[in-house]
């Protein structure tokens, strides 16, 4: 038998990654675990907490309504750009030179910096200025989205599905345009209904990117800081102060690292488990 | 049940996807549509379907015009070429997709689709969906749809192409027992002459969008009326050359020639585009007679695959094809001899490529 010999040297291909990844994720995380078990002064100087921390934030009523926000938003979203991005894909035309006029038109939105969409959409939505605010105190209502928090919430929402509706219609169009046509002419000559059509033939063969939509627009609106931070800065008053703004004072504004640290490791499991149960209930429903 | 085909053409924009046709398909056997790809197979069978309104000329079927009859109201099956089915109904629930749409009562849908699941052995299958099933028993699927409703015309849009080797010849061996005893008329595209002779029935050759002969499948192969059919109807494609008729021979580049028969007796001295099948042309020394001429070549190729060896050479700028049973090793780039069995070369005009003289050819074997 010949005699075996171990290399060991792959390891070092894998030595790029390793150090990619821990520089990138693993200390950086670690850093914050560590922070939300400790109490600090500054100084390097930390005392052990245990829970604490975690106690504080679960138990914070500040927290509880930030994260309902945060979850009334984000539902508001999905239902909102889901179906809309999925109504646009449908009605947009299958081939000619409008395609590529309405492809261009859908991803703009996409390209333009986060903290523009922010600015743009404020001076938009501005009630004396802007054109949309203007529009809307024209028909009667009385519209001001830094003092009413309806108009913050109606402004920050329009802003978001004007902002990312584009995503779920690139993500439906490619998924609807790589059904072959032989399926509609089948579903024509069994003689079925449009409804029949979409039903039975484009959502079955949309579902898993749309799974991907839907979890790529969750993740992203519930992380959500850039736009309403620039928009209404979490006003009036704490109306639109969702999870990241509030972390973001609280790590920043007052700096409590403790508390931050233990909010941002909650948060990052809530949209971990979300995305995990999500995921794992749509592929097993797709194996039955 | 007739369908026909009344001086139809389709043109898309500036492009002509189908001439001036007519045809007219009888039900009982397959009507075959012979062609290559883009030679407007798929066109003719979406005109019949009617997923496309002819842009001109009538399609009439029993005696009644339905030209501008919608899909829905013509009461056609399909199957094509790629496996469709709903991906999410069970194989149960896609064969009876018809019926239902149909309105019948359950038991009766239970019932046929029982039947003819049975026929196209899918029954232990009924509760699977597409996506668990081989690409076999997938397009198994669609046909049974396509057989379970009493459909007057059942399109078969190359049914068979994506599957491998082995289904489709299993497949192919089953299909004249499905349609057998239907009243529909049956049609059946394919790019393969084999597949044609196979299955019987009647054969149009399709190519650019023209039918250039329609008739008995094996009458079609029989006897080509013209190059193109020849040419359709031939895989591998079939040997042409220029030759010369002169004082009672032909006369093959100057150097090979053999008697005129006495069915080309009566044509004219001058040039014709002589065609001869592949499996006509064989070494020479393999077979011997006074009715075989004999050419040279450089092999160019040369393809042994067990009962037959086909072999691809040049003649003067040409090149041939041979195909003959048994193994012939023929060395590439070498010279080799072949001979060209004479009393079964077709001869066409040189102007317009039509069959120059059928004499008494017509029954012989090919």
């Amino acid at each position: 038998m010949a005699r075996k010999t171990t290399n060991q040297k792959a390891w070092f291909l894998v030595i790029p990654v390793v150090l990619l990844v821990a520089f990138n994720a693993i200390i950086p995380l670690m850093t914050v675990v560590n922070y939300s078990f400790q109490e600090t002064f500054g100084d390097n100087v930390f005392f052990w907490e245990g829970v604490k921390w975690y106690e504080q934030v679960l138990r914070s009523s500040r927290f509880h309504d930030s994260l309902l926000r945060q979850i009334i938003f984000t539902s508001i979203i999905l239902v909102i750009e889901i179906p809309l991005g999925v109504a646009i894909a449908l009605a947009m035309p299958k081939k000619g030179i409008w395609v590529s006029v309405c492809l261009v038109l859908m991803a703009l939105p996409l390209l333009i910096p986060w903290n523009v969409v922010g600015a743009m959409w404020n001076i938009y939505a501005l009630p004396e200025l802007g054109l949309l605010g203007r529009i809307i105190n024209g028909m009667g209502f009385d519209y001001n989205f830094t003092q009413g928090p309806l108009a913050a919430w109606f402004t920050t929402i329009m802003m978001d599905v004007w902002h990312w509706t584009s995503l779920v219609v690139l993500l439906a169009y490619a998924a609807l345009s790589s059904i072959p046509d032989a399926y509609y002419q089948a579903a024509k000559i069994d003689g079925a209904t449009p409804w029949a059509v979409f039903r039975y033939i484009q959502l079955p063969k949309m579902k898993r990117v749309l799974t991907i939509a839907i979890l790529l627009r969750f993740m992203d609106s519930f992380m959500i800081y850039t736009e309403p931070f620039v928009l209404t800065g979490g006003g009036p008053g704490n109306t639109t102060t969702f999870l990241s703004i509030d972390l973001v004072k609280i790590a920043l504004g007052q700096f409590d690292l403790g508390p931050a640290a233990a909010m941002s490791l909650i948060y990052f499991l809530i949209v971990l488990l979300t995305s995990w149960i999500f995921y794992t209930l749509m592929m097993n429903n797709e194996e039955k | 049940m007739a369908l026909e085909f009344r001086d139809v053409v389709k043109r898309v924009g500036a492009e002509i996807y189908i001439y001036p046709t007519d045809l007219k398909l009888e039900p009982g056997g397959f009507n075959i549509l012979l062609g290559t790809t883009l030679s407007g197979k798929t066109s003719l069978i979406q005109l019949m379907a009617g997923l496309e309104r002819p842009t001109s000329g009538e399609i009439w079927f029993e005696g009644r015009n339905i030209t501008t009859v919608s899909v829905q109201k013509r009461n056609v099956s399909m199957v094509h070429q790629q496996f469709i089915n709903y991906p999410n109904f069970s194989v149960f629930e896609n064969i009876a997709s018809p019926l239902k749409v149909a309105g019948l009562p359950k038991v009766e849908i239970r019932a046929r689709v029982g039947k003819v699941a049975e026929l196209l052995k899918l029954s232990p299958l009924l509760d699977r969906r597409p996506l668990e099933l081989s690409g076999g028993q997938q397009q198994r699927t669609a046909l049974a749809r396509a057989l379970v409703k009493d459909s007057d015309l059942v399109l078969l849009d190359e049914p068979l192409a994506n599957l491998d080797y082995k289904l489709r010849e299993e497949l192919r061996d089953e299909l004249p027992r499905l349609i057998k005893d239907r009243g529909a008329t049956v049609v059946y595209a394919t790019s393969e002459p084999e597949e044609a002779l196979l299955l019987g029935g009647h054969t149009a050759c399709l190519h650019e969008g023209r039918i250039t002969q329609f008739g008995e499948t094996a009458e079609v192969y029989r006897l080509p009326q013209d190059l193109i059919s020849a040419q359709v109807f031939s895989d591998p494609p079939i040997n042409t050359a220029t030759v010369v008729k002169h004082e009672g021979v032909f006369l093959l580049n100057g150097t090979t020639s053999w008697p005129v028969g006495a069915d080309h007796e009566k044509l004219a001295d001058g040039e014709y585009v002589m065609a001869i099948r592949p499996h006509q042309v064989v070494p020479a020394n393999a077979k011997t007679g006074e009715r075989m001429a004999r050419i040279e070549g450089i092999v160019l190729v040369s393809e042994i695959s067990g009962s037959e060896s086909v072999v691809r050479f040049e003649v003067e700028g040409t090149t041939w094809i041979s195909q003959s049973h048994g193994i012939h090793p023929t060395p590439v780039g070498a010279r080799a001899a072949f001979e060209i069995d004479t009393k079964k070369c077709f001869y066409f005009n040189m102007d317009d490529h039509r069959l120059a003289s059928a004499g008494s050819m017509r029954g012989g074997d090919v």
